[in-house]
């Protein structure tokens, strides 16, 4: 069916951002990197308007938390390029002070109510959003509760504890 | 929203008013609530407010076993829950690469498109009642009924189904079920032509439907549209077709897709759905039959919970059953995307897994989401009438939307 592959997508990624493409992995054959908040935008935008990739149609936003890493919070980006048949994970992490991303909505106007559900349980900082409002939890709502720090229940619950179950 | 003008009247007699159409209103179906400025009859500018039923599947996710996540996609679109149950459990068998036997592929092949075809009975059946013409919505509920009573046969409940298991189905098919599809499949063509003789050739609907809310196909891709309102604008993107998965690619159907995106495009598309779901039923009872009649399940006694008898009499199945239930099993470290075609747009799960008991993160890629956040602004200058009928053709399942 694709038309492109991993390897191919992987070169043209590389010859145009260099540096700017790490950590690649391939989990269950979709090809995932890393990149920068600076230079998400560019990677999308480029992406989306490569004539030949044609990654044109933006199926997810959603964040990540990992409180152990030195940059915790993470945005991930899926894209489908529908002409090719080809999906691409897209990351990028920072640490908690600084929780700016440039937003996508300059790109796709579907990334307007997945950066605000984004931001709603990570508390990502979508610059250039038009109207970034929390979406689905109540707008007097303190915290961003997808965050691994805020519990589900009753934290002084025990006998959920691993330490039971031997691990 | 700069694809959206803002509605601009002349006439300064005109008065804007305020209308909070929801979040319990007879003709939204569900709890939507979206807060128009209306000039008159037209809509000028409206602001969806959703998240009413917030249930935090995500989060209460990364707490349960894998096993334990299935009634929670019940409860998202729970109009066609076997699609969610299903794409849940091939995104667990995906993580854990299990392979499937043939036959049980089959099964969920035809679990699945019932599924679709009670949700696009409701949609398209509702869409009549919108328009004001509530016998064919009676024609079509029975079948509804009758595909609820298949799910009843083949796991016990009707509505949040938890059909199947991660590795196949809990119990196989009995023969009761083969007799009840099969009476479906002999019975519900002749109700379906009769429903599209009562509406797609009708003036009233025609008038009442076409031209209303059109969309390009460039603006669905733009807002990320998927399901039969992104083939409604005339994009053949259909996950079965594109990334097969449950073995569709033995399957012989077609994707229809419509011109315009309008109302009437889009019920023409679900009808076309129906007829294709139905040749994709008989092709996998067809193709069962080949195949050997006691697999029901893919043979991976480490996340399979053995069967109860085996269970108090050999000892492995004690110990798997144990572990199975206290999340004692060694998971791969990883993350998967996968995703279905569900009743209204690609259902996506993407799921990251650090080896322990439960998910790292689960995050679901919800179709009624992400379609419902053009309804507002594309509802600008648009009679009120026709925002009730786009929303109804929208297909926006409240559980699915506030997830």
């Amino acid at each position: 069916m694709g038309k492109i592959t991993n390897e191919e997508l992987l070169q043209k990624l590389t010859a145009q951002f260099g540096e700017n493409v790490q950590q690649v992995t391939e989990p269950y054959g979709l090809l995932t990197f890393h990149t920068t908040k600076q230079h998400i935008i560019e990677v999308l935008g480029w992406l989306k308007d490569h004539p030949e990739l044609q990654f044109v149609f933006l199926t997810d936003i959603t964040g990540i938390h990992y409180p152990e890493q030195e940059l915790p919070l993470g945005v991930v980006y899926h894209l489908h390029s529908l002409v090719n048949n080809i999906r691409v994970r897209i990351k990028i992490f920072m640490s908690a002070d600084d929780l700016d991303v440039p937003s996508a909505t300059v790109l796709w106007n579907g990334a307007n109510w997945m950066e605000r559900e984004t931001y709603d349980f990570f508390g990502f900082n979508f610059v250039g959003h038009p109207d970034l409002r929390r979406i689905l939890n109540v707008d007097d709502m303190t915290v961003f509760p997808m965050r691994k720090e805020y519990p589900l229940e009753d934290p002084n619950r025990v006998d959920k504890k691993d330490y039971f179950f031997g691990r | 929203m700069q694809n959206f003008p803002a509605f601009t009247d002349n006439d300064l007699q005109s008065e804007v008013s305020t209308l909070n159409l929801g979040p319990t209103h007879p003709a939204t179906h569900g709890v939507f609530q979206n807060v128009l400025q209306i000039d008159g009859e037209r809509i000028v500018s409206g602001v969806s407010t959703i998240g009413y039923i917030h249930r935090a599947f995500e989060k209460i996710a990364e707490h349960r076993p894998f096993y334990q996540i299935t009634p929670l996609t019940d409860r998202l679109n729970y109009c066609s829950s076997p699609i969610n149950n299903m794409g849940w459990h091939m995104t667990v068998e995906k993580l854990l690469k299990i392979e499937l036997p043939k036959r049980v592929d089959y099964l969920r092949v035809i679990v699945m498109e019932l599924a679709r075809i009670a949700d696009h009975i409701i949609c398209n059946s509702i869409l009549g009642v919108d328009t004001g013409a509530l016998s064919g919505f009676v024609y079509m509920m029975e079948y509804r009924e009758a595909i609820y009573e298949i799910y009843e046969e083949v796991c016990g409940s009707r509505l949040t189904t938890n059909i199947g298991r991660i590795g196949g189905f809990e119990r196989n098919f009995n023969d009761i079920a083969f007799a009840k599809i099969r009476k479906f499949l002999n019975e519900f063509p002749k109700q379906l032509k009769e429903f599209e003789t009562l509406f797609s050739r009708n003036r009233i609907f025609i008038d009442r439907t076409k031209g209303v809310a059109e969309v390009s196909a460039e603006k669905a891709l733009d807002y990320s549209w998927t399901g039969p309102i992104l083939r409604a604008t005339g994009v053949d993107y259909d996950v079965r077709a594109m990334n097969p998965y449950s073995s569709y690619q033995d399957f012989d159907f077609e994707v229809p897709v419509g011109t315009t995106g309008d109302v009437y495009d889009r019920y023409l598309v679900r009808n076309e759905e129906m007829w294709q779901s139905m040749r994709i039923i008989e092709q996998a009872l067809a193709k069962i039959e080949k195949e050997d009649p006691s697999v029901f399940h893919a043979d991976v006694p480490e996340f399979y919970l053995p069967p109860k008898e085996e269970v108090y009499n050999n000892m492995e199945a004690l110990i798997y059953h144990f572990k199975i239930v206290m999340g004692e099993i060694e998971t791969p470290v990883g993350e998967v995307y996968h995703s279905v075609e569900g009743a209204n747009g690609e259902l996506g799960f993407y799921l990251v897994n650090d080896g322990g008991r439960t998910p790292y993160r689960l995050h679901f890629r919800r179709p009624s989401f992400i379609n419902y956040s053009m309804y507002a602004p594309m509802s600008r200058g648009m009679l009120l009438s026709d925002a009730i009928i786009n929303m109804s053709s929208l297909n926006i399942i409240a559980g699915e939307l506030d997830a």
